[in-house]
């Protein structure tokens, strides 16, 4: 302050230190509940670590150094975690025989245990619809069938999970490019760059995105500790995940764990680059459709429907 | 700039200088704004378990409250319009009111964001990685962090060149007072298309969103400021003229009417066609399959803008009494209608048919009356500095006015000296 300033005395300097005072105790109040903040997620670390297209190898090491470092500390689990790159020539397509779905629910509950989703408050990536038969109109379906015995023989089941579109509006919306498509049509994200706006969610016609509104809560014993970067590692409060078609399962020649867990083969997934492979011959083959054609997205998840299918070929290309 | 630096210092100083009504609002808002601190803090800590949002309903309160506010801010500055381009006199002085409330406006949705944010602490990533010019959020916060320099711009020049007594350069603020009035159109179209940009949400895939947007916003934001200069006028020496209500009033009337007529036809092609599109549009207006949370809340918010319309177009109903009674009705309408009204039924169905309702919590609530204590506060303390500095009180040679009530008769604001 200036000299020309109204002189400081004695009672208006007291007063001024009280107001001071009890400004700085009402703020300090304000702020009492971030002593409970977890702050093993502030590091300058993971402050700095870089966006996954920008990281090298030797990069990309540290920091899942890093994460089996902090897997472990938390879970008592040694995880093995790497990088799973996409492979050349190989585009994911996922194919679903809903004349053979039974609505069981196994696929659900593997793919839970499988990419180690929160299990309190539990995050599903799979959704399965009942429907009425003779409709195919999603906005038909039950989510929520609770059924001593399934099938109900008045309805057929529907799966939904990530479409793994082509067109992704997901990715479109994405302020910061935390998700992205691999060349292998996967649509993956970096779970250590989403900043939680959920744009995304909002932009997904499947409704496939998932937000973690709190800090995941998985069970020491049923942690999965097979686990990659872009697919199941553990995730962290309020970051966006989905289904990436088991990518480190199936970069590496296996196959999804809803599909492996499927009772009756309705599931079908594989490269459709190669002409030889079982979804190729089903798009060829068979009478496919996809979800919400109109909205433009171009599935590589495709629906048939195929009474007599299942048998006939169950356990071929596998 | 020590002469800058002072000049902040004084400010700082001024915003603490009031009779005793001034300062109760002071500590209420303060009060309020630390209260949605906390509840900010806890929902850092939990999550955003916290606010009524789930996977099914994932934007809520924070989004409609952004998005209502993208609208004042942008209707704020469109004030100048008139004066420049019709050469309106009577609003000539009062355009930086508007660009004030333009930059607390701004600061709130700012704020609003970022609670909306899972991951604050990553905001910096939009540095670093920015899908620009693919992502509509991109897109938003460029035009809405330079819509907010602009405004900061012009309001600071001016105020500064009458503190330090000097004429202000026009060439430093003309330019800017027409890019920020086309700018202000660009932040609530570029907002209205993050929702119109998503083909899976029928609800907002409308070509109709944006011009209701920009309408509804032309409504709401001279509204607030119609009320606003009126608590100028009775606090301060400001000198509000009659013709500046009577022409802000015009403005709210025009836009309120082409509102109105927007909303007729989208509900017209809605309900008429009753294609699948309907159903957000049916939850909203009349409840689905028993769930009707915000019925409500609409048919008070299409009440009150009808309301407010009438007293508008009625003879009788010119004086000011009537005008503020319509104002109030219509922002309260509108911020029902473009907040909760537009952003919920988005979701509601899900993409997938399923119908989840959104309640907001009172963490989240609280969080959100802090952030509009915060913003009114902001706004408080601007008008504060700006009304001794434009009514000659307060510049670089003379003393702090210690007090509101006892002050000499104030010299009359300069007409070139302001916008």
């Amino acid at each position: 302050m200036s000299s020309s300033e109204p002189k400081l005395d004695r009672r208006s300097f007291f007063r001024a230190s009280l107001g001071a005072v009890g400004g700085l105790a009402a703020l300090a109040a304000a702020l009492e509940p971030l002593k409970d903040f977890d702050r093993s997620d502030l590091t300058l670390d993971q402050f700095l670590q870089k966006h996954y297209k920008e990281m090298n190898a030797e990069d990309m090491q540290k920091v899942l150094d890093r994460i089996e470092k902090e897997v472990e500390k938390r879970y008592d689990v040694r995880p093995e975690i790497r990088d799973v790159k996409p492979r050349d020539g190989v585009e994911f397509v996922y194919a679903l025989n809903l004349g053979a779905c039974i609505g069981c629910r196994r696929c659900v509950h593997a793919c839970v245990a499988e990419n180690n989703q929160s299990r309190d408050p539990e995050i599903q990536y799979i959704r399965v619809l009942e429907m009425p038969r003779g409709s195919i109109d999603i906005e038909e379906g039950n989510h929520h069938y609770e059924r001593p015995k399934v099938p109900s023989p008045d309805h057929f089941y529907m799966p939904i999970q990530c479409q793994q579109c082509e067109n992704p509006p997901c990715v479109k919306v994405c302020p910061v490019e935390a998700t992205w498509q691999e060349p292998d049509g996967l649509t993956v994200i970096d779970y250590d760059w989403c900043i939680g706006c959920r744009y995304c969610e909002a932009a997904c016609p499947y409704w496939a995105r998932r937000f973690n509104f709190t800090e995941p809560s998985i069970p020491k014993d049923d942690l999965n500790p097979n686990m990659s970067y872009l697919s199941n590692r553990p995730r962290k409060q309020g970051v966006m995940e989905k289904c990436h078609f088991c990518l480190h399962r199936t970069r590496e020649g296996r196959m999804p764990a809803c599909l492996e867990v499927c009772p009756v083969g309705a599931r079908k997934f594989g490269n459709i680059r190669d002409p030889e492979s079982e979804v190729s011959k089903i798009l060829k083959n068979k009478h496919v459709f996809v979800l919400k054609q109109e909205v433009g997205t171009h599935p590589r998840f495709f629906y048939y429907f195929d009474e007599d299918y299942g048998p006939a070929i169950h356990g071929e290309g596998r | 700039m020590r002469e800058y630096i002072r000049f902040l210092g004084r400010c700082f100083a001024l915003s603490f200088i009031g009779d005793w009504r001034y300062r109760l609002w002071m500590l209420i808002l303060t009060g309020i704004a630390l209260v949605g601190l906390h509840s900010w803090s806890e929902q850092l800590v939990h999550g955003l378990i916290t606010t009524g949002m789930t996977d099914q309903v994932s934007w809520g309160l924070y989004i409609a409250n952004f998005t209502f506010l993208v609208g004042v801010a942008a209707a704020a500055a469109m004030m100048v319009i008139p004066v420049y381009i019709y050469h309106r006199e009577e609003l000539h002085d009062l355009v930086i009111f508007g660009e004030l409330l333009a930059v607390a406006a701004i600061i709130m949705c700012l704020l609003f964001v970022t609670v909306d944010l899972g991951r604050p602490d990553r905001f910096m990533h939009i540095l670093w990685r920015f899908n620009f010019p693919i992502s509509m959020l991109a897109w938003d916060v460029i035009v809405l962090n330079v819509y907010l320099l602009l405004n900061l711009h012009i309001c600071g020049y001016l105020i500064w060149c009458v503190y330090r007594k000097k004429k202000p350069s026009r060439a430093f603020y003309i330019p800017f007072v027409f890019i920020a009035s086309v700018w202000a159109i660009s932040i609530h179209t570029v907002t209205a298309f993050l929702y119109v940009g998503l083909g899976g949400r029928p609800f907002w895939n409308a070509a109709i969103i944006a011009p209701r947007f920009i309408a509804s916003a032309f409504a709401a934001g001279p509204a607030i400021m119609i009320l606003t200069l009126q608590v100028i006028r009775h606090y301060t020496k400001i000198k509000v003229l009659p013709g500046a209500l009577a022409m802000l009033r015009r403005i709210v009337t025009v836009s309120l009417a082409i509102n109105m007529f927007l909303l007729g036809s989208e509900l017209f092609t809605e309900f008429y066609t009753q294609s699948a599109h309907v159903v957000s549009a049916k939850y909203l207006y009349f409840g689905l399959e028993g769930y009707s949370a915000l019925v409500p809340w609409i048919w008070v918010s299409v009440f009150l803008d009808s309301l407010a319309l009438l007293i508008l177009f009625t003879p009788g109903a010119r004086t000011v009494r009537w005008l503020n009674i319509s104002c109030a009705a219509m922002i309260v309408g509108i911020w029902i209608e473009k907040g909760m009204g537009l952003i919920i039924p988005g979701f509601v169905p899900t993409p997938l048919g399923e119908i989840v309702e959104y309640k907001p919590t009172l963490n989240e609530t609280l969080i959100c009356l802090g952030i509009w204590a915060f913003g009114a506060l902001i706004y408080t303390i601007l008008v504060r500095v700006t009304v001794p500095v434009l009514t000659g009180r307060l510049t670089f040679d003379k003393d702090l006015p210690m007090d509101v009530a006892d002050s000499p008769e104030p010299a009359l604001i300069e007409k070139e000296s302001l916008t």
